[in-house]
């Protein structure tokens, strides 16, 4: 599968709170609004401005706080082709996969605003074709790549009936 | 080779030996979701008709977010999780009983179990001795529905914590401290395991802060040993009959061990706008501050609350300050009543509102104007976290938060506690 689009690049530490606010927990039984919000308070005008297949590039722990499904949800409504972070906290990750939104970790420092990205998942890395580089992505373990495959957890729970997993 | 207490409990419910690293799908015995997370939970379960419960009595639905609800969609949002309960038979914790991870501990956690919770602070109950941990709306869904859930089985931080807390210095400082030393992604995807003297003589309540803030560095669980406190805890709730010894083995191999002598600390404070940004209150100068808030998984119990009316009593907030007080549970707030610690409150000038979350999540119950400065006993500082992102949070133990009340600014509660017992005890111009 092979992906293209522009980065949007964000720093270390973005939370959930930046993803998805408290202050909107109104809308949470409404993701198709909160989509509209995405990573609003780090970024007011992003929602605006991103292009559905655009990419979010993050540096260190994206996704800390809450456990809030809703923030790897938005980043999906809202047409974003996957994350790119140095590191994600662990519960984001684990929802990202679990709702069939890509969260690759991968050394982010050589990706600029705006440069546009290629991702191969096959081949398990990033083109820079701005920049004519290219980035080698950190592998998924084994149990999210059946996920992932399966296009999410619930999407392999009703195929199976059970966790076909380990 | 020696296991950790997260092998241990993972072990037993994967049906076979476990070590770090492994991947297993284990039994789920309590799962739990909030108004934030519950509904979409519902959710996501309908849409692959698995809308079931597979043990009801064991899964809780807690509305306490955004409790009582503030506006038409989030009182929709809880009928949702009443309907769910209703058709389903699975336990609602209503409006009034208190903050989910509270209600948790109280009655329905026991050592040696898996709890899985749609909130990121359900580490909270790895205080007794359980493997407790936060996951997202639709994990948490699937073990509501058939009672397991896939884990890796995480590698383990020991921490090990000796000395004795000085005056003014409580485990909510340490474990400030702890997030500050190693960041707040310094053990991400690892189990933390409090041990040592320190926490052996540690009280439940203590212990519970410690647990609630291990996500706080990353961790996906913040485990203690169940001892001869647990036991007492656990009568006190009606449940002794629940108990078990869980402890790691000697020979059990730790990632990485970290060491904190207590005796060294002194009142620490988060500083906007990430729980790692710690330095000390006495450090901090002259930071006015508008809204104080004692309360919250973290800080909200009876042991809380007592420490807050010691110094509060027969006292007045500061003129500029407002201070918000929530019981975590609705039996806290019950002992509080009984204990005058209310009135002791109230007369302070404090203003209790219902059991819950409170203002922790910024939906409601006291969001933070443009520029101002709150104190508050949760767990969290992130920009926006209490409803504007043009509000600033510090987090404190509740000692700070009082004493911060007391005066207008962000306080040593030393220098309150000083002025209460006896200047030569506690010579407080040296810290300050």
């Amino acid at each position: 599968m092979i992906k293209q689009g522009k980065a949007w690049k964000f720093g270390d530490y973005i939370s959930t709170d930046h993803i998805a606010p408290g202050r909107l927990f109104h809308l949470r039984t409404n993701l198709p609004e909160l989509a509209k919000h995405v990573l609003e308070d780090a970024d007011p005008e992003f929602a605006s401005k991103m292009n559905v297949g655009d990419f979010v590039v993050a540096g260190n722990n994206f996704g800390l706080g809450s456990s809030r499904e809703h923030a790897p949800q938005v980043l999906k409504i809202a047409g974003v082709n996957a994350v790119l972070a140095k590191s994600f906290a662990r519960i984001f990750f684990r929802n990202a996969i679990n709702i069939g939104l890509l969260a690759i970790t991968c050394d982010t420092d050589r990706i600029n605003q705006g440069d546009e990205l290629e991702l191969d998942l096959s081949l398990g890395i990033i083109k820079n074709i701005t920049q004519e580089t290219e980035i080698i992505m950190t592998p998924l373990p084994d149990v999210m790549i059946k996920i992932l495959n399966d296009g999410g957890l619930a999407k392999h729970i009703e195929k199976y009936g059970d966790f076909q997993l380990v | 080779m020696g296991k950790t207490i997260s092998e241990k409990i993972i072990s037993e419910h994967s049906g076979r030996e476990v070590k770090a690293g492994d991947f297993v799908v284990a039994n789920v015995d309590v799962t739990a979701v909030q108004d934030g997370t519950g509904p979409l939970t519902i959710q996501e379960i309908q849409k692959i008709g698995l809308e079931k419960c597979i043990n009801p009595e064991r899964t809780i639905l807690f509305i306490d977010h955004a409790a009582p609800s503030p506006r038409k969609e989030l009182s929709n949002a809880h009928k949702i999780l009443r309907e769910f309960s209703k058709k389903t038979g699975a336990i609602l914790s209503d409006v009034g009983e208190g903050v989910c991870h509270q209600r948790l501990v109280e009655d329905y956690v026991n050592p040696g179990e898996i709890l899985i919770g749609a909130d990121s602070h359900t580490c909270t109950s790895g205080a007794l001795g359980a493997f407790a941990t936060g996951m997202g709306s639709t994990d948490v869904g699937i073990a509501i529905a058939l009672g397991k859930t896939w884990l890796r089985v995480p590698d383990t931080y020991k921490i090990q914590v000796t000395g004795t807390f000085n005056d003014g210095v409580y485990p909510k400082d340490l474990i400030l401290h702890l997030i500050g030393l190693i960041g707040a992604d310094g053990a991400t995807y690892k189990a933390l395991e409090f041990t040592g003297e320190t926490i052996s003589n540690m009280a439940m309540s203590d212990r519970f802060t410690l647990s609630n803030m291990a996500v706080e560095a990353g961790a996906k669980a913040g485990l203690i040993a169940s001892d001869e406190i647990t036991k007492e805890y656990l009568f006190s709730r009606g449940r002794g009959d629940k108990f078990r010894e869980i402890y790691p083995d000697d020979d059990a191999v730790y990632e990485r061990v970290i060491e904190i002598d207590v005796t060294r600390l002194e009142p620490t404070v988060s500083c906007p706008h990430t729980v790692d940004n710690t330095k000390l209150a006495a450090q901090l100068g002259n930071i006015k501050v508008d809204q104080v808030f004692i309360g919250s998984c973290t800080n909200g119990r009876i042991e809380d609350l007592r420490i807050a009316a010691d110094i509060l009593k027969d006292k007045k907030v500061h003129s500029d300050v407002r201070l918000l007080v929530i019981p975590a549970s609705r039996d806290v707030f019950l002992q509080a009543t009984v204990e005058g610690i209310v009135e002791i409150l109230v007369k302070a000038g404090a203003s209790i509102m219902t059991p819950g979350c409170g203002p922790c999540v910024g939906v409601h119950a006291g969001i933070l104007g443009d520029g101002e400065v709150c104190i508050a006993t949760q767990n969290r500082n992130f920009q926006g976290r209490m409803g504007n992102t043009n509000g600033e949070i510090y987090l404190s133990s509740p000692a700070t938060a009082a004493a911060s009340a007391l005066e207008g600014y962000i306080t040593d509660p030393r220098k309150v506690i000083c002025s209460i017992a006896d200047q030569r005890t506690y010579p407080f111009e040296k810290y300050i």
